[in-house]
């Protein structure tokens, strides 16, 4: 509970990952009072993960930039609250409200609210999956997933490995797999990605990333991990747990090649197709959307990572899916626009190096979606019965049924009909499956209409019924 | 399947039909069903997909017990034989459920209105069994000790009104209906005074007879006609909790807005409405405020809605709410539907403003319709729900923040639309 008389923070920042520590260590710097928040135990996010019991700077690139940007929160006395998620925020005239419950039971009672005159929202992004049949089975995880629990407590999955889907960031979670002593079966990247590993920064100017692709060139051979492009999974076989896989090169539209499969022994598989952006918050505080190049709803941004909100600033993967180091541009800018709007003064030409900075960094995420599209026909390889939707178990046979018999024209409509992203995830991990399939099915691609209507959610997490019940009461600390 | 698309596909110019229905909901699904039925060739056009209106932003109750005599429980009645009797064999469909609703009066003070209720309602045809306090338990386990009472109410039953919008439409489309989805209705097509038939963003559509079935904006569509119909927003929230195993059987609700009838408290009134769902979910409403279209929902609603459902369930207090969502209840003035033909524009028919009663009484209306517009007698008279009430004279529009009625809780949602946060 919020103690009487607790100050109101210029700012407060949502998300400790690469973006909102970047945030939150500028705005302070500048001079504004910051209270930064974050679900986790830790700083650091997805990106700058924390073993088990270290307290150390986390292992993965950039460490150097992780460990400036904590010391420059401690040298600022930033107040931090890990392990407080966000479910609720309040926008009042002057002042934004944010609710918050313990992320873990561990944390006690915690705080229940804040308030603060500005926001920056870092939520950063989650994996985006896409259902094959068998991929509800034990032993098949989404790469980030994989990712994480190998960086957060060094467990190993499994020991024979398919890492499959499209993008770079297949390549980290297949070397980290390989290091940590798994057999890579297969990498199977799903698009030709011509040229890409062999000239991974290419004429994009971005040389951190030619430097990161180049490094994992070299591990994929050291560790002779088989990669494979135009290939992916179209099935996982097993009973109670994965123990094959099989695999399917794709023709030039995308569509599994006729005929030809191989299948191969496995106990994990890890399936990375891109990250979808956590929209909760920006959308709670009237964030605008528009669908980027890798078919995401992201929330849009003016070149000060404004929101169109007064007071609402944005960066990391929410504003498009773009990477660590993008994150961390945006976070900054963000932190200095948030100072300049409450009148403090900040370094003019730093802010147009960032700005640069963040633009050059679009514009190689956006030639990475642009390389590394879901495959268009990747509905083709759903059968009737493969789950789409695990909290609710809807199958593939029942969005059919949905759009052919009963009149389903676009996502919301399929979920009313069918129960997809009716469950406890909230469309979190099907929503972007079940607009790609009714796509397919109706024939009319998803309009950022149709996305949000299954992003909005109107609580950010799951709360208990007595946590709203107290909502008043917060209200009327407020008020004093 | 009909072969005939199911939405989409441009109305070819000069198409024609002998009824027009304007909105996919489910008082325009049961329309089109009943109507097609009946022999007419129906075609339904919606701005937006089927269901996508209030339809999809509320709960699917079909209540009596809520209702206090008069035409709209003479209509609540009709219904429930349509739905046991005509849409028997369809049930399923639809997840019919004849649940019971269970009311329960949280203090003495409720119990005796409560108690007066009953003895009208009865007298009128509802099955109703009185509750002693120590029964209540017996019905709902898992209520708190702290009631003082309440009655069953056997014919309360349930329906998932999305399901029942898509399956009446299917069964319309089969009897020859077309389904015209992302068409806008953007006037009316006249010869003098007589309506005879709408434009639309993709056409003209000839009919001898258009309905309004557009809900909570019938209004405005009534206005392209030049007549009025002063169907108004009011606005309803639900909280949906994580799936549950079964623990609450009914829909259960407190009486206290019995007492409350003579509230001129306008600006928002939330009584506890709790039930559980097919898929285990439990849908916490309801409230009813009067705000215009604003998506918005205070903390003060949602703290409220929550308290309430407590009071009654106490084991509630520790469940995650996984959502929330809101819709706007058409409503009138005078909290009657306005159904059947429009004298002051010939050919014009209207079917809306079912205000939080819309699936329960949708098939009775169109059941109804069907009758009037082949000319036949209505098994009810429709005189109470004429659309010539509300003029001459032209009344003010009525200011919401002083319209003193409070009307019964015939509402939780189904799994609808997502409200924009709750913020401000
Ligand atoms: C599971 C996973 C693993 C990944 N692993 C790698 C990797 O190994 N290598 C790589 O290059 N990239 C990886 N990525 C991508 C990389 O993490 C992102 O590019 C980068 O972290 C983006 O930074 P960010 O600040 O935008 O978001 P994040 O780093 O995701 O930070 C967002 C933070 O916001 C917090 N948050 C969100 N909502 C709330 C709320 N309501 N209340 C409180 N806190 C909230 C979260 O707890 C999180 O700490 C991974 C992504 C995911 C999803
Ligand atoms: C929170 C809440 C709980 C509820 N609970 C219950 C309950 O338990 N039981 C119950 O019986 N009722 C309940 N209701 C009420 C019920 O949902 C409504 O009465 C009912 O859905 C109204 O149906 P309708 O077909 O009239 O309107 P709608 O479903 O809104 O359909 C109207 C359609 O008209 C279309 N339209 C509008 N203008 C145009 C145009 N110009 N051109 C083309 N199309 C147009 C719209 O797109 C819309 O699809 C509840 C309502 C709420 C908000």
């Amino acid at each position: 509970m919020r103690a009487a008389g607790d100050p109101v923070a210029d700012v407060a920042v949502v998300g400790a990952g690469p973006a909102g520590l970047a945030a939150a260590a500028e705005a302070a710097a500048a001079g504004l009072t910051v209270v930064l928040v974050d679900a986790g135990e830790r700083p650091g996010g997805q990106y700058w993960r924390h073993g088990p019991h270290d307290d150390g700077p986390p292992g993965g690139h950039g460490r150097r930039t992780f460990a400036a940007l904590r010391a420059g929160l401690t040298r600022t006395r930033t107040r931090t609250l890990f392990g407080h998620q966000v479910w609720l925020v309040q926008r009042d005239a002057d002042r934004f409200t944010l609710h918050l419950r313990p992320a873990h039971d561990t944390v006690g009672p915690g705080t229940r609210a804040l308030t603060a005159r500005s926001l920056i929202l870092c939520p950063g992004a989650s994996d985006r999956q896409l259902p094959v049949p068998g991929w509800d089975l034990p032993g098949v995880m989404a790469a980030g997933g994989v990712q994480a629990l190998l960086k957060g407590s060094g467990t190993l999955a499994g020991r024979r490995a398919v890492v499959a889907g499209t993008g770079p960031f297949l390549l980290p979670v297949a070397t980290g797999l390989a290091a940590a002593g798994a057999e890579i079966v297969m990498v199977c990247e799903a698009n030709p990605l011509r040229g890409w590993l062999r000239d991974p920064g290419g004429a994009l100017r971005e040389p951190a990333k030619a430097v990161e692709g180049a490094g994992y060139a070299a591990l994929l051979a050291r560790h002779a991990i088989p990669y494979r492009t135009r290939t992916a999974v179209t099935e996982i076989r097993g009973e109670d747990r994965v123990r094959s896989v099989r695999i399917a090169p794709l023709g030039r539209d995308g569509r599994p090649r006729g005929g030809v499969r191989i299948e191969v022994d496995a106990d994990l598989v890890a399936l990375g197709w891109g990250f979808t952006p956590s929209l909760e918050l920006p959308l709670m505080v009237g964030a605008r959307t528009r669908v980027d190049t890798d078919g995401s709803l992201v929330a849009v941004v003016d070149d000060r990572q404004r929101a169109g909100v007064p007071g609402v600033y944005l960066a990391g993967e929410a504003t498009g899916v773009g990477g660590a180091a993008l994150a961390v541009r945006e976070g900054r800018l963000s932190g200095l626009a948030a100072a300049a709007d409450l009148g403090r003064a900040v370094d003019e030409g730093r802010v147009r190096r960032l700005q640069r900075a963040v633009r050059r960094g679009r514009r190689f995420a956006t030639a990475l979606h642009t390389a590394c599209p879901v495959p268009p026909g990747w509905t083709d390889w759903l059968e009737a019965s493969t789950i789409v939707c695990r909290c609710e178990e809807v199958t593939y046979h029942d969005l059919c049924h949905a759009a052919r018999d009963l009149g389903a024209r676009d996502p919301r409509t399929l979920k009313m009909l069918a129960r997809p992203g009716m469950g406890m995830c909230q469309g979190r991990v099907c929503g972007f499956a079940t607009a790609q399939v009714a796509a397919a099915l109706t024939g009319r691609s998803p309009q950022a209409g149709d996305l949000l209507a299954l992003a909005r959610r109107p609580l950010a997490a799951p709360v208990a019924l007595s946590e709203i019940a107290a909502l008043d009461e917060t209200a009327a600390n407020e008020e004093n | 399947m009909t072969g005939r698309p199911a939405g989409g596909g441009p109305a070819a110019p000069g198409d024609t039909a002998d009824l027009v229905v304007i909105g996919a909901g489910v008082v325009g699904a049961a329309a089109a069903y009943f109507a097609a039925r009946s022999g007419l060739r129906v075609t339904v056009v919606d701005r937006g997909p089927l269901a996508g209106g209030t339809s999809s932003a509320g709960e699917g109750n079909l209540l009596v017990s809520d209702k206090e005599p008069g035409p709209e429980l003479d209509l609540a009645l009709y219904s429930q034989r349509v739905w046991r009797e005509d849409l028997a064999e369809h049930a399923g469909l639809w997840e019919f459920e004849s649940k019971g609703g269970l009311v329960v009066a949280a203090s003495p003070k409720g119990a005796g209105p409560l108690a007066a209720l009953l003895r009208e309602q009865r007298a009128r045809g509802i099955e109703a069994v009185d509750v002693a306090r120590d029964e209540l338990r017996d019905y709902e386990p898992r209520l708190s000790p702290d009631l003082a009472g309440g009655a069953y109410y056997p014919q309360d039953a349930q329906v998932q009104p999305m399901l029942v919008v898509a399956h009446l439409l299917r069964m319309a489309r089969l009897a020859g209906a077309r389904v015209l989805t992302d068409t806008e209705v953007t006037g009316f097509l006249r010869a003098g005074e007589r309506i005879t038939g709408v434009r639309t963003g993709r056409g003209r559509l000839s009919a001898p007879a258009v309905l309004n079935a557009a809900g909570t904006w019938a209004g405005a569509v009534a206005e392209l006609a030049g007549v009025r119909v002063p169907v108004l927003p009011r606005r309803g929230c639900v909280l949906v909790t994580q799936p549950l195993p079964p623990v609450i059987r009914h829909k259960v609700y407190a009486a206290e807005y019995v007492s409350d009838v003579a509230s001129s408290d306008a600006a928002l009134q939330t009584s506890p409405v709790v039930e559980g769902t097919r898929a285990g979910t439990v849908l916490i409403g309801s409230s009813r405020e009067r705000v215009g279209f604003d998506r918005e929902v205070p903390p003060t609603v949602l703290a409220a809605l929550a308290r309430n459902a407590i009071a009654l369930f106490p084991f509630l207090a520790s469940v995650q709410a996984i959502r929330g969502y809101l819709g706007f209840r058409p409503y009138c003035p005078d909290h009657l539907p306005v159904i059947g033909p429009d004298p002051r524009a010939p050919g014009l028919w209207h079917a809306c403003g079912h205000e939080g009663a819309g699936v329960g009484l949708s098939v009775g209306t169109g059941k109804l319709l069907a009758q009037a517009l082949t000319g036949r007698p209505t098994d009810l008279d429709l005189a109470p729900f004429a659309p010539e009430r509300f003029s001459p004279p032209t009344e003010p529009p009525t200011d919401p923040s002083t319209d003193p009625s409070t009307d019964p809780p015939t509402d939780p949602p189904t799994e609808g639309n997502e409200p924009s946060p709750t913020t401000r």
